[in-house]
């Protein structure tokens, strides 16, 4: 039978390959932000799991608010790239330092 | 038995389009294989029991944000085998923390199922004589209705933002000025003249 256990190795693989994809990608921001998004639905897919496993609807819900952020921030950075784009005619992140940080 | 066999399927593709969505040399076909790794992800969901958020992936993660993400793609003129450059280049050090993530996860999945961690009582617990939905119906807009209003004022944020930050303002247009256009009078628009024969006109 499936185990909580089996949604924790595949959310735990999912992290890592988000994390792995935020460090190989460094130049394209897009692939960044879906790694993002990847990194997101592992979260998810560990609160549904924990609220399925411990028959508790409260991770479902917070499944729900992570959802939305993450729309908001896919949101965000889409139109901030959109206007770096435009500014620079590049979206090659590694070597942005408009704001001397 | 076809539970077991259906999780294993959704895992399998979930883990390897998520490795392609990664590894793929064009972003388009990163945002196809991100596609198909959310559906999947909703397949997971779905067998744990969780409709309301399986349907919420598909409809949120890739009615609006793959698609999103596909327009800005495929908008922008980017040179994207430049943008590959320093792919090699970075590969060992995400690999090393990638190896040193994912050892940290399965330490802390170990120390859980060894019994470490005293998980707190349950705040809502499930029913079985409603449905999934109808009981995160209920949990959300009592308990959590000031939670709820939050999100959406983030949504709200979200978007002014996005129009903020990506409206321009471009000058030198020629739009249409209806009002000028019904202020106009047939006696300031044309003239009548009587030119004298062979003098020419001057207007």
């Amino acid at each position: 039978m499936i185990s909580v256990g089996h949604y924790l190795a595949v959310s735990a693989v999912l992290f890592t390959l988000g994390v792995l994809g935020i460090f190989i990608n460094r130049k394209n921001i897009i692939v960044i932000l879906m790694a993002i998004e990847l990194i997101l639905l592992a979260v998810n897919i560990n609160l549904v799991a924990f609220s399925a496993a411990l028959n508790d609807l409260v991770g479902q819900v917070f499944a729900m608010f992570v959802l939305t952020v993450a729309a908001g921030e896919a949101a965000i950075g889409l139109a901030i790239l959109v206007i770096y784009f435009r500014g620079r005619g590049t979206i090659a992140v590694d070597d942005a330092n408009r704001m001397k940080g | 038995m076809i539970q077991l066999f259906a999780f294993y399927l959704f895992a399998t593709i979930v883990i390897a389009s998520a490795a392609m969505v990664i590894f793929a040399r064009n972003p388009v076909h990163s945002v196809m294989w991100l596609i198909l790794a959310f559906f999947n992800a909703a397949g997971l969901m779905l067998l744990a029991g969780a409709e309301f958020i399986a349907m919420l992936l598909v409809i949120v993660y890739v009615g609006a944000v793959a698609v999103l993400f596909l327009f800005v793609v495929m908008m922008l003129d980017i040179d994207f085998a430049e943008l590959r450059a320093g792919f090699v280049r970075y590969l060992p050090l995400g690999a090393l923390v990638a190896i040193i993530l994912a050892a940290e996860l399965i330490f802390a999945v170990g120390a859980w199922s060894a019994g470490g961690v005293d998980l707190a009582a349950r705040a809502a617990p499930a029913v079985t004589d409603k449905s999934n939905i109808q009981q995160i119906g209920e949990l959300l807009y009592t308990r959590y209705i000031f939670l709820f209003e939050a999100a959406g004022i983030v949504l709200l944020v979200a978007m002014i933002g996005a129009i903020v930050l990506t409206h321009r303002q471009r000058g030198g247009v020629r739009t249409q000025n209806i009002s000028k256009q019904n202020q106009r009078r047939p006696q300031d628009a044309t003239r009548l003249v009587d030119p004298g024969v062979g003098q020419g006109m001057e207007l």
